[in-house]
């Protein structure tokens, strides 16, 4: 049996100069770096051992205080183009070590002046195998970044940590996304429209790199604006926050369905397309954020390890029974639904991250299928 | 699916040796355990006894022969497995059934290969294919050509320019390789790395040096699911072979993108070899572009596959096994956590960093350059939050000179730290510590070294707080002091840095509250609830290893595999554990060997990866106090070598319970003058001799006993630096050259008696001793013992003699308080019994003995630390009875892959490894151990015989037999004379090094000899000529007898043995048959 965990509270403790409180009450101290401005959100960890730049730019961590479980980290700095978007949006960034002599061949500068720059906030220097099993226990939690600790006593961060606002509470994906239509790519591949959600460059890049032109538009477009562009294929991206926050998306979605136009949903996007089919959605107790995850294809049985960030999931007890919508990839730790798909129809859907950035790079065949779909459909 | 597998033959992978060393039993130890939970019948076949996996209850049968196609055809022939599993056995498993499957064997017998196909393998080996099937799937390989003569290597330069690599094909550890930067040295390695391969093929490839060298451990199932355990960077670029490397996992310098696109590669490459099982895939990867280069697989489990597997918790060994008879990752559990499946990717949450262990201290003349051929004969690793933990734990872990990075030579001149930066060798990180202290630039190391800046940064920040330690007067800022444990600086460090004592740091430390915590190796970053009880210290808010309650003990390892110090006292901390465990004792294991058994999460209740310093032992002793007062667990060093004896000191003043013998008799057997007060009382006799510690006193002691003399330095492992002097001016060579000779560390000065040598391991329990067996040596007294062949029983042995063994051996056992296990080694002269040695612990030998007799020795020993007698555990004192076999224990060299290195035995150790020869008489034995250490001459061919002059008299019968066995004799002047007086032919060679065509050295070096017969005399001038002859055997291939009594052995047991042996498991070898 494992041994009961002790939180053995050293009588010393390291000099700090910020704090992280969260609502249950527990404190972490350590030392500040990044923007001196304090930050509040959902304070959730990621597994993932590299990709601490896609990390902070992928728009779906807006509204979070992000640990990252991985102790060194900045180890090969950032660079401009491993940003997945055009700015860093979480909240906070939580680390044990920040390295302040990058070492990489494309590095441009420390993880600390880009946050410093960007104001955000990071505190470094804490224990945090212990925030993550205690997040494990307490399930993403509300929490506080202090940087300027004067005369906040703990009481007061504990309140400021109660009342802080999780991703689910307000606009976060109007917050990420961009006001104009894109257009990447050239060419006369199939034209996909990607409803910008909070999506990530490689999904584009991904599309692209398949012979695909992208427009892009921002979320809360009206599917007449969609179909006006004559899209070949429509994918709906990740992004932050509560799916159940999004009705008017739905609109979106059904229209395609009914339009037939291939479908192509990536996690939120997924949770968008279970809601307009009818099901529900909820909340994990602690997110799937990392690189490790393994999933199962139920039709062909294929397992492959997913890159993951995502703190809502589709209930598959309440996916419609209907022969036409099947389940078709699972979790392999929890069963959880991981895919959905279509019998006949050019819809698909998946709760992972087939673009990576950071992760592994095994489903990226997705895209494939899609646009093996969306080009069926055009000679069809 | 595949048809089924009901049963299934192992393949282990023989001695010890450099390139091959403890892994190979941790990986088949849990590949059998794992079939047999499936139910499968499991056998395992391994020439070398010093394994937990040759332990009878691991396999279904258990065979220890040696590793040869003719005994695995008999062993198939009369167990009939489904399948054979050579992916767990190391590229000797892997070699033999390449040999096995290309005789027919397999397709005979119906036997299915399992694991990766003989294709695959091909694929992976042959050079030629493996660059093919690179291209084919669009990888990119180094520019390479593959070369069967030095003609074809000097054509290749005019393509691609040197320096070039040099990789010959089917070798173990990358031996006969190298780095080529010059003409002349591109014709040396060519031809040796030629002769090395047994296909006679070598790559010659473009040299990436400065290129970052990473590693990634990949896993596939039968329905192509494919996962990376574990990636891995090299301190050390590209030019030095990754078993030389310090080693950081995960990698620390690549960006999310560099590392998916060697990952992808992998699973691209693994899926290409269609390989079912484990696989480990090495890159050079550009320091400033995305260029790679695919640079070698292994298509098994390998020795980085080990690491991967104690780095991150993830048991690649036993889902190895279990996908090699079909089943699938995902429906495989993650035994860490018990409820996730196998089929995902560990996470880390801590840096590990693996050091290699070297033999260098041992071989002084050996040539401490590193590069792709391996050197090292062990490792270890360390566990932190930090890189510089991890580093700073792994460097205190080598248990070297260097016993932490403060370490220099005092001699080095800023040259000498700019060449030993430069070149690898050894000794480079302490060199680069030293340049950073000197001031030099991390740009000018990193341009010396290409070692990544990111990596010198780390090194710099060590220096800077080095410095600032040093810089303070009186106690330290807490704060200072908390950044230097996390940086793993010992107190030990702290303190000669601050000049104060260990033990003002220690009390300073502890009073501010400031000791170490334990986090668990879950696999999954802390994501998961796992019930691994596996803990690294480190220094941080919350501990996860609350303290064990109830009964428990600590066992302390053996450390790094290294010379003297092998896989035996691993077996043993593997026993004790268990029994421990069996008699509800919680066992404890601390350990910093990621390659054994021992540090396997189930081979104990608890298993604590630290380094096996006193702080770090202390620590997780004061750790596990459940109320934080007291003693703490009692602690068992017996097991642990002469590492874990050497703690015993240091932890009983700490304040530690030793279990089994005292303190006071491990200091009575190895303080000498107290030793000999002790065996005058009992009426046992020494061969004189004293201490010493002056020149003058060394000179009056040999005068008085008389020359030659056997001297040593007191409180030794494995016999290092331990010479026979046979004159004055020798004596002032080697007490000049013995570093340290103090007076609470004398030099030992012996009268050095020829003899037959005895040894006997003991268990005594205070009233009782129990032998189980008596030993005798082949070689006469002055060949280390670890370094003899030895018999069970002492078959030339007079029962007179047993007597008396057995009448010393118990007295001394009981007069000098031995509790738990006693070895005693004693030679046989003029008719008298002396001892020569006691060492109140676990011997070399105990595997051994315990497998032959059956007795199990550490169980036995361990019980009675426990408080238990003999008697209670059904066994009583004396001689164990004689059993019906003979078993031979031979030692297994690695002198190949160390230039410069003597050949010729002596008092001083140099064997890694041992095979053991078992049957029911002693030439089938003694053939058997010959030809499982690779020592057997071909059935014909041509013998080359040099002999020193006292040596020839008792020569004629065994050159008479080579002549009857129709071999073709070489000697040298003297030799050749001898033989020619006595009617027989030979022809005549000159000794006389390059005066005279062919001379000695040539005749070995073209081939003309199959083997060589060498023994040096006792003059300076003979072993420098010998050295040369002994060397030029070793680099063609071919075996060296450098004693005469094991060359009379060998011959006597070719003639009357050759192919008439047994093959059967061990324990049958043990029940009343035929006998002899």
């Amino acid at each position: 049996m494992p041994p009961e965990n002790t939180v053995s509270e050293l009588r010393f403790r390291p000099a700090w100069d910020a704090a992280l409180a969260l609502a249950d009450g527990t404190i972490f101290r350590g030392r500040g770096f990044g923007a001196p401005v304090d930050a509040d959100g959902e304070v959730v960890f990621t597994t993932s051992m590299t990709g601490y730049q896609e990390i902070c730019t992928d728009p779906s961590f807006a509204g979070q205080i992000v640990c990252m479980t991985y102790p060194l980290i900045g180890n090969y700095g950032v660079n401009s183009a491993d940003a997945e978007s055009r700015r860093p949006w979480i909240s906070g960034l939580i680390v044990r070590e920040l390295c302040e002599l990058p070492s990489n061949w494309r590095s441009e500068g420390t993880l600390d002046a880009y946050l410093l720059e960007n104001q955000i906030p990071g505190i470094y220097g804490i224990d945090t195998r212990a925030l993550t099993r205690h997040i494990r226990t307490s399930g993403d939690i509300r929490g506080v970044l202090v940087r300027n600790l004067d005369g906040i006593s703990d009481e007061e961060l504990i309140a400021r940590a109660q009342n802080a606002t999780l991703p689910g509470d307000w606009d976060v994906v109007g917050f990420v996304g961009h006001d104009a239509l894109q257009h990447f790519g050239d060419g006369n591949g199939p034209h996909i429209v990607v409803v910008d959600c909070g999506v990530k460059l490689n999904i584009i890049q991904s599309l692209i790199d398949r012979g695909a032109v992208v427009t892009v538009v921002p979320y809360g477009t009206p599917y007449v604006d969609i179909e006006a562009l004559n899209p070949d294929g429509i994918v709906v991206s990740p992004g932050p926050g509560d799916p159940k926050n999004l009705d008017s998306g739905l609109d979106v979605v059904r229209a395609t369905l009914e339009a037939d136009v291939p479908y192509f949903g990536i996690c939120l996007g997924h949770q968008l397309l279970a809601r307009a089919i009818g099901a529900d959605t909820g909340k994990l107790k602690f997110g799937h954020r990392g690189g490790n995850h393994p999933v199962k294809d139920l039709r062909t049985g294929a397992v492959s390890i997913t890159a993951q960030n995502h703190g809502f999931y589709v209930d598959g007890s309440t996916l419609p029974v209907s022969t036409d919508w099947e389940v078709a990839i699972v979790n392999l730790n929890d069963q959880s639904v991981e895919g959905l798909r279509h019998a006949t129809l050019p819809i698909i859907s998946v709760q992972f991250h087939p673009e990576a950035s950071p992760g592994p790079w095994d489903s990226g065949t997705l895209f494939d299928n899609f646009l093996d779909m969306v080009r069926a459909r055009k000679a069809a | 699916m595949t048809d089924e597998i009901r049963s299934v033959l192992v393949l282990g992978s023989g001695p010890i040796v450099i390139g091959q060393a403890a892994e190979f039993d941790y990986a088949g130890t849990q590949a059998c355990r794992a079939l047999r939970e499936e139910g499968i019948r499991t056998i395992l076949v391994n020439s070398n006894p010093a394994t937990i996996m040759t332990d009878e209850d691991i396999a279904d049968a258990v065979y220890i022969e040696p590793l040869k196609p003719e005994v695995i055809r008999r062993i198939i022939q009369r167990e009939r497995p489904d399948g054979l599993l050579p992916t767990l056995g190391g590229q000797t498993g892997l070699n033999l059934a390449v040999e096995v499957a290309e005789l027919g064997i397999l397709a005979r017998y119906g036997v299915k290969l399992l694991g990766t196909q003989l294709s695959a393998i091909k694929r992976a080996e042959d050079r030629a294919l493996f660059k093919q099937m690179l291209e084919e799937i669009g990888e990119p390989a180094v520019e390479s050509a593959i070369v069967h003569s030095i003609e074809e290597a000097r054509e290749f330069t005019k393509i691609v320019p040197l320096p070039l690599v040099i990789r010959p094909a089917f070798t173990l550890g990358g031996t006969g390789g190298g780095v080529a930067t010059t003409p002349d040295e591109l014709d040396r390695i060519v031809a040796s790395g030629l002769n090395a391969s047994p296909i006679h093929q070598i790559l010659l490839e473009r040299s990436l040096t400065g290129w970052k060298e990473i590693e990634y451990e990949v896993m596939r199932d039968s329905v192509d699911t494919c996962i990376t355990i574990c990636n891995m960077e090299n301190f050390d670029p590209m030019g030095v072979h990754t078993g030389d490397s310090i080693v950081v996992a995960p990698s620390q310098t690549l960006s999310d993108y560099e590392y998916q696109m060697l990952r992808s590669s992998a699973l691209k490459i693994i899926r290409a070899l269609e390989i079912e099982g484990g696989c480990n895939i090495q890159y050079a990867l550009d320091p400033d572009s995305f260029a790679y280069s695919v640079i070698e697989v292994n298509p098994r489990v390998s020795r980085s596959s080990a690491l991967a597997s104690k780095a991150t918790g993830y048991p690649i060994a036993r889902l190895a096994a279990k996908i090699a008879i079909g089943k699938t990752l995902d429906e495989l559990r993650n035994a860490v956590t018990q409820k996730t499946t196998a089929a995902f990717e560990p996470a880390l949450d801590y840096a590990v960093v693996k050091i290699p262990r070297w033999p260098f201290d041992k071989f002084s003349r050996a040539d401490r350059t590193i590069n792709t051929q391996m050197k090292a004969t062990g490792e270890v690793m360390a566990v932190d939050r930090s890189f510089e933990g991890a580093l700073q734990k792994a460097v205190r872990s080598l248990e070297s000179q260097a016993k932490d990075l403060a370490w220099v030579d005092p001699k080095w001149t800023p040259q000498q730290i700019e060449g030993l930066i430069r070149r690898p060798n050894d000794q480079r990180l302490w060199a680069i510590m030293a340049a950073l202290r000197n001031g030099i630039s991390v740009d000018d190391i990193h341009d010396w070294s290409k070692i990544d800046e990111w990596f010198l940064e780390k090194l710099l920040g060590l220096v800077e707080m080095e410095r600032e330690i040093a810089g303070t007067e009186g106690e330290l800022d807490p704060e200072l002091l908390w950044a230097a444990k996390r940086a793993a600086f010992s107190d030990r460090q702290i303190a000669n840095l601050q000049g104060k004592t260990e033990q003002a740091v220690r009390d300073y430390r502890v009073g501010l509250g400031m000791t170490p915590v334990y986090k668990m190796v879950d696999t999954c970053a802390g994501e998961f609830e796992a019930s691994t009880p596996y803990f690294y210290s480190t220094y941080e808010l919350e501990d996860e290893a609350a303290p064990i309650e109830g009964e428990r003990a600590l066992v302390i390892g053996s450390g790094p595999i290294r010379i003297g110090q092998g896989i035996e006292f691993d077996y043993c901390s593997v026993h004790a554990s268990r029994a421990l465990h069996d008699a509800g004792v919680a066992s404890i294991m601390i350990n910093s060997n990621p390659e054994t058994v021992s540090t396997d999460f189930d081979a104990s209740d608890r298993l604590y990866f630290e380094p096996l310093d006193a702080e770090s032992v202390d620590s997780v002793i004061k750790h596990e106090r459940p109320d934080g007062e007291g003693p703490g667990p009692p602690v068992i060093v017996q097991f642990g070598g002469q590492t874990a004896i050497n703690l015993a000191e240091p932890l009983t003043d700490r304040g530690a319970e030793i279990l089994g013998s005292s303190q006071d008799t491990i200091d009575l057997a190895e303080d000498r003058y107290r030793f000999e007060a002790f065996l005058r009382g009992l009426g046992i006799p020494q061969p004189n001799g004293a201490a010493v510690t002056t020149l003058a006193d060394a000179e009056a002691v040999a005068d008085r006993i008389g020359y030659p003399v056997l001297v040593r330095p007191s409180y030794v492992l494995g016999g290092r630096a331990m010479e026979v002097v046979y004159s004055s001016e020798q004596l002032h060579r080697y007490i000049r050259n013995a570093t340290t000779m103090t007076d609470d560390r004398p030099v030992l000065v012996d009268k050095y008696l020829l003899g037959k040598e005895v040894e006997v391991d003991a268990i005594c329990d205070g009233t009782d001793v129990l032998i189980p067996g008596i030993m005798e040596h082949i070689e006469r007294a002055g060949v280390h013992s670890g370094d003899s062949f030895a018999v069970y029983p002492g078959i030339r042995l007079f029962p007179a003699e047993i007597e008396t063994i057995v009448d010393y051996t118990t007295r001394i056992a009981l007069e000098i308080g031995a509790l738990g296990l006693i070895n005693i080694q004693y030679v046989i002269h003029g008719g008298r019994l002396f001892v020569l040695e006691v060492n109140p612990r676990s011997s070399r030998t105990v595997p051994f003995l315990s497998k032959v007799t059956g007795v199990p020795m550490v169980r036995l020993a361990t019980n009675i630390m426990l408080g238990k007698t003999l008697a209670d555990q059904g066994y009583q004192g004396g001689l164990w009875p004689r059993q019906p076999l003979v078993a031979v224990k031979a030692p297994v060299f690695s002198m190949a892959k160390l230039r410069g290195v003597e050949v010729n035995l002596g008092p001083e150790m140099k064997s890694t490894g041992e095979v053991m020869g078992i049957d029911r008489n002693f030439d089938s034995a003694f053939y058997k151990a010959l030809i499982g250490a690779g020592l057997s001459l071909p059935p014909r061919g041509s013998i080359l015989i040099s002999l020193a002059d006292e040596d020839k008299s008792e020569s004629l019968e065994m050159i008479s037999s080579l002549v009857r066995q129709g071999y073709k004799l070489y000697a040298t002047e003297g030799t050749a004379a001898m033989i020619e007086r006595a009617g027989m032919p030979v022809q005549m060679v000159t000794k006389r090094i390059g005066r005279g065509k062919p001379d000695i050295v040539d005749i070995i070096l073209m081939g003309v000899v199959d083997g060589v017969i060498n023994t040096p005399g006792p003059a300076d001038k003979e072993i420098l000529d010998g050295l040369e002859i002994r060397r030029a055997a070793v680099e063609r291939g071919i075996p060296c007898i450098t004693s005469i009594d094991t060359a009379r052995a060998m011959v006597a047991a070719m003639e009357r043995a050759t192919e008439v042996y047994t093959v059967q498991p061990i324990t049958e070898y043990r029940k009343t048959g035929t006998g002899y």
